[in-house]
C-alpha cells in the first residue's frame, strides 16, 4: 500500500535513487573504515585513484568489468523471460573450456582473428550446454532454474578440476592448467584504447574482448528490443497468461533464452583465459558469475545499464585491490563487505528508500505549479 | 446515524487539476458529496473519474486544487494517509493478494501489533460483526484466488470498512459482477449509507445509476458537465449528457442469413487445472453470418469453453472444427492462421501486457506476421497501424507510445477489440466484450460486432450480461453447470433465460 504504487519519473527512478543508494553504500563502508581506525575519505581516495588514476588502473578496472558485462548480459537475458539464471558462474566455467579447445587447436596455424570467431563460438556454445539441462528441466519438467542452475555450478567445478588434472595439464607440472596458448590462441592487448587517452596500459590485462562485451550489449539490446523473439521473451517475462494466449510457446522461450544466456556466460570465459592468462586456469571465473547478478540487477537488466554497474563493480574490484595494498589494515575481506555494502544497497535495499523519495517528489512537484 | 438532515457535506473537491503530459485528465473540478448519500459519477472511458478518484485516494496527487474532508482541508499523499481520514476504495480492478485468505487480506497493512495471533483474533471478531451489521458474509479462512469475483469485491469493500472508512469510493464494481452478484453489492451499499456512510459510486451502467444514487456527476474530457439529483433526471438526458450527442441505447440489426458452417463444438468436455468438469459435453455450431450468444452466470463454464476454442486449454474429449479443420493440437498461434480471433474475458490477465507501449501490444499474438517484419519487429509498420487503428477506434489518449496500464480501463477494452476485429477473422470468438465501456464505446462495438456479421463471418459471444448476449445475438445457447441446457432464439425474453441460467427450466 501507501506510495509503493505512486509513480515517478525515469529520472528519479534510474537517476536519482541508484545515486542515493550509491552513496548510502558507501557512506556505510565509510563507516567500517572509520571503525577499524583508518581515514575514510583517504581510502575512498585510494580507492579511487587506484581504479581510475592512472592507464594501468584503468586497464585493469576494465578488464574486470568486461567480465562483469557478459555475466551481467547473461542474468538478464534470462530476466527478459521470467527467469532467474544464477548458473552464470558455472556457465562460464564450461565457457573456459570451449575458448581453450579452440585456441589449444589453432594456435599454432592461424593468427588470433582467425582464432577468435572460433574461441567466440566455443565458448558460447560450452555456456549455452551448461544451461541447457537446467533449461530443459525447467522447460519440461518444471524444475525450477534456479536450483538446477546453482547444481550446475558445482557439478561443472567438478567436472573442470577433472579436466584440468586428469586431461588438461602439461605432463610434469604441478598447477592444474593447460599449456600456455601461442599468440594465435590470445586475444590482443589493449594498449592503444588507453594510449588515445593518453596513459598506458602496462601490465594490466585488458583485452579485445572488452569490445566484444560491448558489441554483445548492442546486440543484447537489438535481441530484447527489436526482434520478434526478444518481443515473445518479454511477454512471457511479464504475463504468462498473455503469453499462452498469444499462443508463444513456454518450453520453446525457456529453452533459447536458457541457451543464449548461457552463451553469454560462456563467452566471460574470452577475457580472462585468452585475453589475460592465456591459459585455463583452475576457477578462473573466481565469483563473477555471481557478480553478474548484482549487475543486472543494479543495471536494471538493460544493457546501458549493465555496462555502468559493471563499470562500479570493475572499480570496486580493482580499488579495492590497491586498497588493500596501501592500507594493510583494509583486509581483501574487508573490500569483500564494501562490494557487499553495494549489493546490498543497491540491488536488495533497492526501494528503502523510495517512500521518502516519493514524498520529497511530491512536495517538489507539486509547490511550484501548485496554487498553494 | 446522525440527526441531520444529509446535508454536512462529507467530501468537498475544490478546483481539482492533474494533468498527464499533455493529457489534460482533470480540470478545475468542483463536487461536493453529502454525507450519508451515494453519488455516483459516469463519464466516458477517459473522461477522468478514476484519476479524479486516485487523487482523493492519494495515489496520485492533483497539480492544483484542495480537498476537504468534513469541512477540512487535507493533504492526501498516499492511500495511508486517506485511510486515516477515512476514506477507503474499491478499485476498479482488484488490489488483493491471490494466495492469501480472505482475513489475511483484510489484516494487511493494518495487522496491529508485532505479534499476530492476537490481531488474528480481534480481526476474526471485527469481521464477524461488519458481516452481521453490513450482510457481507464471506468465509473468512476461504483463499481469494478460489473465491468467485463477487466475494473477491465484498473482502475489497470489508478492507475499506475493517479500516474505518466512512467514505467509500467503488470504481465500476459491477463490471464484473452477475445480475444476483450486483443487487447484493446494491443491498449492502443501502445500509451502509443508512448507517451514515457516504458512497462514491463510478459506473458506466446508468440503470445502476437511477437505481442507487442520490446524486449524480457527469464528466467529460476531463470536466464536471452536470450534477443533478437523480430523482430529477432520465437515463436519456444522461447519456446524452456524457457523450454529448444522442446515444442509441437498443442496437439496430437486420435480420441474421446463415451459411455454412465456420465453428463447430462437438461433445466438447474440459476440466480445469483440478480435474474438475467445467464444460460438459458441449456441441454446438456457429454459422457464418450469424452471432451466437451464451447466456450463464459466470463460473458455468463459459470461460474454460472461449479458453478451448481459443486453443489455450486442452479438452480432454471432444472435437472442435474452425473453418473445416479439427483444432487438435493447435496452438493459439495456429489457430489465428485459420481465422480464428479471440477476445478474452480477461484483458488484464490475457489480452495486454500492461506494461508494454500500446503499439506493442496492438500486434500481440499476431506479431509474427509477415507484415511485422520478418526476424525483425517492422516498428514503422506496426506503430503505423496502431496509430489507424486509435483513430477509428477512437482510442483516448491518441498515442501510440503510452504505456497501457495508463490507459482508461475502457481504452484498454478497445485496444484489445480493435487488435481482434480488424484482422477481419472467419471466426471471432468473445468474452465479455464491453466490460467496462461507455455507452458510446458500446453502441461502437457492438456495431463493430454486427458488421463483422453481416460481412458473412461467425460470432461466438460469450457475456454475463443478458442485455447484450439479448440485443446481439441471433441464436442463444444457455450454459448451466457445464452443460448448455437450451437453445433460444434472440427474441427470448429476459424471464425465460433468467429461469434457464439459475438451471430451474430448460
Ligand atoms: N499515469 C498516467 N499517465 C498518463 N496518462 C494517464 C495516466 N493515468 C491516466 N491517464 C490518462 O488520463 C485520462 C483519464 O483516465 P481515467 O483512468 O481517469 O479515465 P476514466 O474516466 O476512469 O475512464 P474509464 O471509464 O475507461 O475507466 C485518460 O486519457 C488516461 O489515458
Ligand atoms: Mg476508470
Amino acid at each position: 500500500m501507501s506510495t509503493a504504487s505512486v509513480p515517478l519519473p525515469g529520472w528519479i527512478n534510474y537517476g536519482v535513487i541508484p545515486l542515493i543508494n550509491l552513496a548510502l553504500a558507501f557512506f556505510f563502508s565509510g563507516i567500517v573504515v572509520w571503525a577499524i581506525g583508518e581515514n575514510p575519505f583517504e581510502a575512498l581516495q585510494l580507492l579511487l585513484v587506484g581504479a581510475l588514476g592512472r592507464g594501468e588502473g584503468i586497464g585493469f578496472t576494465l578488464f574486470y568489468t568486461t567480465s562483469f558485462i557478459f555475466t551481467g548480459l547473461s542474468v538478464a537475458v534470462a530476466i527478459h523471460s521470467g527467469l532467474f539464471n544464477i548458473g552464470s558462474e558455472g556457465q562460464a566455467y564450461l565457457g573456459g573450456l570451449g575458448a581453450a579447445l579452440v585456441a589449444l587447436s589453432l594456435d599454432a596455424y592461424v593468427p588470433w582473428y582467425v582464432t577468435m570467431p572460433f574461441a567466440v563460438i566455443g565458448a558460447a556454445l560450452f555456456g549455452a550446454a551448461c544451461a541447457a539441462i537446467p533449461a530443459w528441466l525447467q522447460a519440461k519438467r518444471g524444475s525450477h532454474v534456479v536450483i538446477t542452475t546453482i547444481m550446475f555450478n558445482f557439478i561443472v567445478s567438478s567436472l573442470m578440476n577433472y579436466v584440468l588434472v586428469h586431461m588438461l595439464i602439461v605432463p610434469g607440472k604441478m598447477a592444474p592448467e593447460s599449456r600456455t596458448f601461442l599468440p594465435g590462441g590470445q586475444l590482443p592487448k589493449l594498449d592503444w584504447l588507453i594510449a588515445m587517452f593518453g596513459g598506458k596500459l602496462g601490465a594490466a590485462p585488458l583485452n579485445f574482448s572488452f569490445l566484444i562485451a560491448l558489441i554483445m550489449c548492442f546486440l543484447v539490446w537489438v535481441l530484447i528490443w527489436r526482434t520478434k523473439l526478444g518481443y515473445e521473451m518479454r511477454t512471457l517475462g511479464i504475463s504468462p497468461s498473455a503469453a499462452s494466449y498469444a499462443g508463444i510457446g513456454y518450453s520453446k522461450i525457456v529453452m533459447i533464452t536458457m541457451l543464449i544466456s548461457g552463451g553469454l556466460a560462456g563467452m566471460m570465459a574470452l577475457n580472462p583465459v585468452m585475453g589475460a592468462s592465456a591459459r585455463l586456469q583452475i576457477e578462473f571465473v573466481g565469483g563473477a558469475g555471481f557478480v553478474g547478478i548484482a549487475v543486472s540487477l543494479m543495471g536494471r537488466n538493460h544493457p546501458a545499464g549493465i555496462v555502468l554497474s559493471a563499470l562500479l563493480f570493475g572499480i570496486l574490484y580493482q580499488g579495492g585491490a590497491e586498497l588493500s595494498f596501501d592500507m594493510p589494515a583494509i583486509t581483501r575481506d574487508m573490500i569483500v563487505v564494501i562490494q557487499g555494502m553495494v549489493i546490498l544497497f543497491a540491488g536488495a535495499l533497492e526501494y528503502m528508500l523510495r517512500p521518502a523519495i516519493v514524498r520529497a517528489y511530491q512536495q517538489f512537484a507539486r509547490s511550484p505549479a501548485g496554487g498553494r | 446515524m446522525s440527526f441531520e438532515p444529509a446535508k454536512e457535506p462529507a467530501i468537498e473537491l475544490v478546483g481539482i487539476d492533474k494533468k498527464f503530459g499533455a493529457v489534460h485528465a482533470n480540470k478545475n473540478i468542483n463536487l461536493t458529496v453529502a454525507k450519508g448519500s451515494i453519488h455516483g459519477i459516469i463519464g466516458e472511458n477517459g473522461a477522468g473519474k478514476s484519476t479524479l478518484m486516485s487523487i482523493l485516494y492519494g495515489f496520485y496527487q492533483a497539480d492544483e486544487g484542495e480537498i476537504r474532508i468534513s469541512g477540512k482541508p487535507v493533504t492526501i499523499r498516499d492511500s495511508q494517509a486517506a485511510i486515516s481520514s477515512g476514506i477507503g476504495m474499491v478499485h476498479q480492478h482488484f488490489m488483493l493478494v491471490e494466495n492469501f485468505t480472505v482475513l489475511e487480506n483484510v489484516m494487511l497493512g493494518a495487522e496491529g501489533g508485532q505479534l499476530l495471533r492476537r490481531g488474528v483474533a480481534s480481526a476474526r471478531k471485527e469481521l464477524k460483526r461488519l458481516e452481521a451489521d453490513y450482510g457481507l458474509d464471506v468465509d473468512p479462512d476461504a483463499v481469494i484466488e478460489e473465491l468467485p469475483v463477487g466475494r473477491q469485491q465484498r473482502v475489497e469493500i470489508l478492507k475499506a470498512l475493517y479500516r474505518g472508512a466512512e467514505i467509500l469510493i467503488l470504481d465500476e464494481p459491477t463490471g464484473v459482477l452477475t445480475p444476483p452478484e450486483a443487487d447484493h453489492l446494491f443491498k449492502v451499499l443501502r445500509v451502509l449509507r443508512d448507517q451514515g456512510k457516504t458512497i462514491i459510486l463510478i459506473t458506466h451502467k446508468l440503470r445502476e445509476i437511477m437505481a442507487i444514487t442520490d446524486t449524480v456527476s457527469v464528466m467529460r474530457r476531463g470536466e464536471i458537465v452536470a450534477t443533478r439529483k437523480t430523482a430529477d433526471t432520465t437515463v436519456e438526458e444522461l447519456a446524452e449528457l456524457m457523450v454529448g450527442r444522442r446515444v442509441l441505447l437498443r442496437v439496430e440489426k437486420g435480420e441474421a442469413d446463415p451459411g455454412k458452417v465456420l465453428l463447430s463444438v462437438k461433445n466438447l468436455t474440459v476440466k480445469d487445472s483440478r480435474g474438475v468438469t467445467m464444460v460438459d459435453d458441449v456441441s454446438f455450431e456457429v454459422r457464418a453470418g450469424e452471432i451466437v450468444g451464451i447466456a450463464g452466470v459466470a463460473g458455468n463454464g463459459q470461460s474454460e469453453l472461449l479458453e478451448a476454442i481459443a486453443g489455450i486449454r486442452k479438452p480432454s474429449s471432444g472435437e472442435i472444427i474452425v473453418n473445416g479443420q479439427s483444432i487438435a493440437g493447435s496452438d493459439p498461434a495456429m489457430l489465428r492462421a485459420l481465422g480464428l480471433a479471440h477476445i478474452p474475458e480477461d484483458r488484464h490477465h490475457m489480452g495486454l501486457v500492461l506494461k508494454f507501449e500500446e503499439y506493442e501490444n496492438s500486434i500481440l499474438g499476431y506479431h509474427r506476421d509477415r507484415r511485422y517484419g520478418g526476424a525483425m519487429l517492422d516498428l514503422d509498420a506496426i506503430r503505423k497501424q496502431a496509430e489507424e487503428q486509435i483513430v477509428k477506434y477512437d482510442i483516448r489518449p491518441p498515442n501510440a507510445r503510452l504505456k497501457t496500464a495508463n490507459f482508461s480501463g475502457g481504452n484498454q477494452q478497445k485496444i484489445v477489440v480493435a487488435r481482434e476485429i480488424e484482422r477481419d477473422p472467419d471466426v471471432l470468438i468473445i468474452g465479455q466484450p464491453t466490460r467496462g465501456v461507455d455507452i458510446g464505446a458500446i453502441e461502437f462495438i457492438h456495431k463493430r460486432i454486427i458488421d463483422t456479421r453481416d460481412a458473412g463471418k461467425a460470432v461466438l459471444l460469450v457475456s454475463v450480461e443478458l442485455d447484450e448476449i439479448r440485443s446481439l445475438s441471433d441464436r442463444i445457447l444457455v450454459m448451466f453447470a457445464g452443460k448448455v441446457v437450451g437453445e433460444k432464439s434472440g427474441e427470448a425474453g429476459e424471464q425465460t433465460l433468467g429461469l434457464m441460467m439459475a438451471g430451474i427450466a430448460a
